[in-house]
Formats: C-alpha cells, structure tokens, sequence
C-alpha cells in the first residue's frame, strides 16, 4: 500500500527582514484511499506545507522528511515528484500565455505516462472529463489559466488531477473563492478522482464547508507551523462551532511563555 | 479642455540637487547635445549628403554598432536589379520600375542617412501590387544577394478597398539597406510580413515607411531570427481619418546578434488607431536587442486610440535589451494613448506549473518561451507562415537547450551572480489632459539573478 509520510519536517523562506521559520515540524502520515483535512488560521503555514511536498523553490527546507512509499520526495525535482505520483491543486494557478490546455495536458500526460496517450482515446478523456466537470469545449483552445474566473481556474486544476491520475493529491484551498454550485462540481471531481484510482488526499482548507461535500477520515488542526491537534471528522464540528481562537491563544501564550 | 503646444524649448532646471540625490543625465536639459523637438520636425531628405556625417552619438544611431555599418551609412552601394523568387495569386503583381515612378516617395521621406543612401543609389524599384476585390497574396524571396554592400528600394501598393497579405522572405547572405514604402490605399487591409532569416554575418538595414489613408488598415510584421545585424524601423503615417496601424514584431537574438527596430506611429488624422506589439528573446553572450517606439498624436488627431509595448524575456547571462517607448501627446481629445515595456527573466512560477505536472524543466522553458513569442506569430493569420516560423522559434530554442545542457557538462556553475545588463527607459510622455494616459511602470531594470537554474537544485 502506498503511503505518504511527512516527519518533522521544518521549513523557513527567505524575506526582506532575513530567514523566517514557517513550519515547525510537521508530522502527517497519508495512507492511499485516506482523505485528511488540513485546517487552520491564515498565515499557520499550510499552503507553506503543500508548496514543500510540491518542491517548489522558494522554501527552503531546514530538517526532517517526506518520504513516498520509502523514498525521498526531497531529493526529487518538482517534476520528478509529479512523475513519483504527487499533485498539487494550486490555490492561484498562474497564466501561461500562448500555451493551450489541449497542448498542456498532452505534455503533461507524455511527461507523466513517458510515451504521448493514443490520439483517439485521449480525446475522448478529455471530452469526457470537461464534460464532468461542466466545462464548455472551447475550454481546450484557450491559453491556460488565462482569462479564467476563479471556478474555471479550479476547475481546470481538478481536471488535471482526474487526468493525470496521481497517488496523492493535495488540494491547497480548492474551495476558497468557490460559489455553492461551483464548490459541488469541484467536490464531484475530488470524489470521482478518489473513487476511480483509490486517490490520497490531503486537502488544505480555511473553511469546513467542503467537508459537507468532501468527507475527510481525519481531520488536523494546523497552527503555528505544526498539527495542532488531531482527530476524526467530529474535529471538523467542533472547529465549525469554535473556531481557532483555543488554538491560536494557546499557540500565543506558548510563544510568550518560551 | 485647451491643447497646449508642446514644448519645443527645453524648461532650464538649476536646482540644487537634494539629500544627495543627482539629476539623471536625460534630465540635464541645459546641457542636452540634441535639442528636444517632436518626433515629426526629424529631419528626412533623400539626399545623403544633406545629412550631418554620423558619429554615433545621434539618438536614432547611439543603440547600433555604427562601425560595422559604415560602408551601407556611406559608402557607395551596388543599387542593379536583384534576382528574386515571387509566388503569387490572382490580384498581386510584381515588377521592376524607374525610381521615377510615381508611387515612389508618397509613403515617406528618409530620416536618416543609411535611408537616403540606399534612396539614392538604386537603378529600379519593385513595385509590388495587391488589386481588386478578393484578397490576394504575394510571397517574395530573396536568397540570392551576396555579401558585397547594396541598396534596394520596394513600393508596396495595396489599390483602394483591396486586401491583401505580402511576404517578404529574406534569407543567404547579405549587406543590405533598404527602403520599403508601403502604400495603403483607402478601405484596404494590408498584411504586410518581413522575415529575416539571414545567414550568420548578414547585416540589413531597412526602413519602413507606411502611410495609410481613409479608414484603411496596415498589419505589418518583423520577424527577425537571423543576421549579425538586422536593424528594421517602420514608421506608419495615419494619414487620414479612420487609418488604422497594427504593428507587429518577434525577434530572437542569440550570441552575437544584434537586432534592433526602431517603430514610430504618427496620429496625423482623427480616430486614427494604433497597437505596437514587439516580443523578443535573448539568448547567449552578447545576444543584443534594441526596440525604440516613438508614438505622436499630433493636433490633427483627435479621437486616437493608441497602444505600443514592447516585451523581452532575457534567457541567459550576457545579454542585453533595450526597450525606450515614446509617447509624445500634443491634443488632449483621445480615445486612449499608453504605452508598457517589460524586460525580465522566467517567471519562475509558469516553470513550477509546468514542472508540478511532470513536465521536465527543459521542455517547460521551451513551451514558456514559445509560448510568449508564438501570440506575435499567431496574430499573423496565415497558417503556413504561422506554422514554419513556430518551426523555426523552435529549432533556435533547441540551439540554446543545446548549449546550455553543453555548459552544465562542462561544470559551469549552476548560477552566475552577474545579471543580465536590462536598460529600459521609459522616455518622457508629453501630455495633456494625463487622465487619457496610461504608462504600466512595469518596467523590471536590473533583473536579479534568480530565477534560471540550470539543474534540478530546487
């Protein structure tokens, strides 16, 4: 079976003012087939520990692990994390002019599978899965990500995760931004994906109005650069009707006592 | 609202400079070698001795390597008819005729004095032709000149309500100056497209003068890959009401090279139109490009709508671009006049996009590069040509994947601290009534050094 396995992992970035510790050891175990929420305040480092998994370069990584079914994702290039079978829905994807969507799925999908996907049925994908997610044909033939609404952007980074079939998928904020239809066709996809190749996933989100779409197995409260507290969907609950607040003074009141 | 002359005196400043700031050098008007005046008093003759020598320091000279251009400057040059290959449907003609031709000198005058050289010295002019209802199209090649200085002179007539599309395929060997005219009739749409593919130590310098009349249209392109030097100016008068320009360039500047236009827009009628678009690359030590774009509206042109930029992704170390837009606005009754320039490196997050989907790093440079450059190729609107020059962006992509991937094996380092020399200066915009003007700031000067990384080291 496969697992993803995050241990003490510490992150800093690099600002004006000099290097900031975002993640303070981290530790997170994602088991294929499982759904882990990731919740937390604004600025706790959440989007920090998707961007990490992801490798992207301005984190920069001070200790611990991440390890794919025994091996070391930080020794990987971000491509060769895609190709290990992780993904990372964008919270902003970015524009690309002049690069298509037919086009870069099709790089994507040869880059991925190491050989182009057989012409006929890769359309047919395609179709298909624009057609799940209510995205209009023309969607193809436009630059990528470029002139999106907010919805096509998340649309289009579900579309690629249906496509591209990784292993583990982290979903950083799919849901902010969202309109109520918007959100319930995104989470179809989520659940599709899921069901179809047994998908791990960490979702990383703010509010718990996905949950009601997307049912998590476990549920990790994110504060200050490490799990906080952890527990089952109740935890979800609880946050609804509490909030961060406990968290945040209790992460407050640790800092002024240290 | 009161249109206010502009200036052609130059304000004198003498304040103290303050908390040690220095005034730029531009600014030191007192002192300024050449005089302000508006883009349109430039001095034009087709007499090349009516020009002052050139030294270099002129503001339409000071960005080219001028030694090296000399013998086309002033020197005499072969101006015989010249072999060339034309394909061509129904409606477009072409043929050689006297420099006494009618059409000849009604698109413009020479600004400078490489210009009137070639204006002089030519025996012929090919007249090229783009009639009758149904659009037509004409491809002419040359591929045979050799490296011995020439001059050339083409007219480009497009008759009224005509449309047409006019290829100018340059290839082999070269050291040519040129004038283009190009005559856009009234109602016409011209598409007029100039592709430089010369071999290594071409050198070209042509100028492209364009008027367009009564509500017609001019889509010009310069597509510039290879040459030593390649130095394109077009300059379009819109002369009547409705004129419309749609100027057009990509470029791809690899070590060595330098390529430069020089692209001026003159609103001389009213609800004229104008978009300036230019796109290069850099790639390779001493990989240089220049783009100037001077933009007048002039009193005569109230309701212009007009928008110049001018975009370079700088690929490696060495090189250096030059972007001056221009803006000179003398009637305050516009639709819309702004200008934007950009130099700056990958954007290190289409990479990360592209890579987080398995996409390995050289191949994501490459769809990011051809990406930027292709909108330039894809607003061209004819298939065939469309399709060879993406060909042809991407065979010089591979040239400095090459190289590069030849660096690293080397064990050149993966980063160098030195960045990418980026000038970019943003000229003086004259304006009145400022709330018609946009000016993006987007300028990125002195790019830092992140942003390439040669390896896997994320």
């Amino acid at each position: 079976m496969s697992t993803l396995e995050i241990r003490d992992l510490q992150v800093s970035i690099d600002t004006e003012q000099g290097n900031k510790p975002i993640l303070k050891g981290v530790d997170l175990t994602i088991n294929k087939g499982e759904i882990h929420a990731v919740m937390g305040p604004n600025g706790s480092g959440k989007s920090t520990l998707a961007y990490t998994i992801a490798g992207h370069p301005r984190y920069k990584v001070d200790g611990g692990s991440i390890m794919l079914d025994g091996v070391e994702v930080l020794d990987m290039t971000v491509d060769e994390r895609a190709k290990a079978g992780l993904f990372l829905a964008m919270q902003y994807p970015v524009e690309i002019p002049g690069v298509t969507v037919a086009n870069f799925l099709r790089t994507a999908k040869t880059a991925l599978d190491g050989e182009a996907p057989a012409l006929r049925t890769w359309v047919k994908d395609l179709r298909q899965h624009m057609s799940d997610l209510k995205m209009d044909s023309s969607f193809a033939e436009r630059n990528v990500n470029e002139g999106f609404s907010g919805g096509e952007k998340k649309r289009h980074e579900i579309m690629q995760l249906e496509l591209l079939k990784p292993k583990f998928a982290i979903l950083d904020e799919t849901d902010s931004g969202l309109d109520v239809d918007a959100l319930k066709i995104v989470s179809e996809g989520v659940n599709r994906a899921h069901a179809a190749t047994d998908l791990g996933i960490l979702m990383i989100t703010h509010y718990t109005r996905i949950l009601r779409y997307i049912k998590p197995d476990f549920v990790h409260v994110f504060v200050d650069g490490h799990v906080a507290e952890q527990g089952g969907p109740e935890l979800a609950d609880q946050l609804e009707n509490e909030g961060y607040d406990r968290y945040v003074t209790a992460a407050a009141a640790a800092a002024a006592g240290a | 609202m009161s249109a206010t002359p502009a200036p052609t005196e130059a304000p004198v400043i003498d304040a103290p400079a303050q908390h040690g700031a220095v005034a730029h050098s531009d600014g030191d008007w007192a002192n300024r070698a050449i005089p302000v005046q508006t883009r349109s008093e430039r001095f034009s003759s087709t007499d090349p001795a009516a020009f002052p020598a050139v030294t270099g320091r002129e503001v339409d000279w000071k960005l080219s390597p001028v030694p090296a251009l000399r013998p086309l400057i002033d020197g005499p040059l072969d101006g015989s008819p010249y072999a060339y290959l034309a394909r061509e449907t129904p409606g477009a003609t072409v043929e050689w005729v006297s420099p006494q031709h009618e059409l000849v000198g009604t698109a413009g005058t020479p600004e400078d004095r490489a210009s009137a050289n070639a204006w002089s010295s030519v025996e012929n002019v090919l007249l090229v032709t783009v009639s009758g209802d149904e659009p037509s199209s004409i491809t002419i090649g040359r591929s045979g000149l050799d490296a011995a200085p020439r001059a050339g002179h083409t007219v480009i007539h497009a008759t009224p309500n005509s449309s047409g599309l006019v290829i100018l395929q340059n290839s082999g060997d070269a050291q040519l100056v040129e004038n283009v005219e190009i005559i856009v009739d009234e109602g016409a749409h011209l598409t007029v497209v100039t592709v430089q593919e010369w071999n290594d130590g071409g050198i070209h310098l042509a100028s492209h003068l364009a008027r367009i009349g009564r509500d017609a249209q001019l889509k010009h392109f310069v597509v510039t890959l290879g040459g030593s030097i390649v130095r394109v100016n077009p300059s379009a008068h819109l002369a009547d009401q409705g004129a419309d320009a749609d100027l057009n360039g990509v470029y791809f500047a690899d070590a060595g090279q330098h390529l430069e236009q020089q692209v001026y827009v003159n609103h001389d009628a009213p609800s004229t139109k104008s978009r300036v678009n230019y796109k290069g690359a850099l790639q390779g030590e001493g990989a240089r490009t220049v783009w100037i774009g001077d933009v007048l509206i002039g009193r005569t042109a109230p309701g212009t709508d007009s928008y110049e930029q001018n975009r370079n992704l700088v690929l490696s170390e060495g090189t250096r671009a030059d972007s001056i837009p221009n803006l000179e606005i003398e009637t305050g009754d516009i639709l819309g006049a702004g200008h934007a320039s950009a130099t700056g490196r990958f954007d290190d997050e289409h990479l990360f996009y592209l890579e987080s989907r398995g996409i390995p790093e050289e191949e994501a440079r490459r769809i990011v590069v051809l990406g930027f450059l292709s909108e330039i190729v894809q607003h061209i609107g004819e298939p065939a040509l469309e399709e060879r020059l993406i060909a042809a962006l991407e065979a010089e992509l591979a040239d400095g994947a090459q190289a590069r991937a030849e660096a690293n094996a080397a064990g050149a380092p993966g980063r160098k601290a030195r960045a990418p020399y980026v000038d970019s200066q943003p000229g003086a915009a004259v304006a009145v009534g400022t709330d018609h003007v946009t000016s993006e700031p987007d300028v990125a000067a002195g790019v830092t050094g992140e942003g390439t990384s040669p390896g896997g080291t994320h």
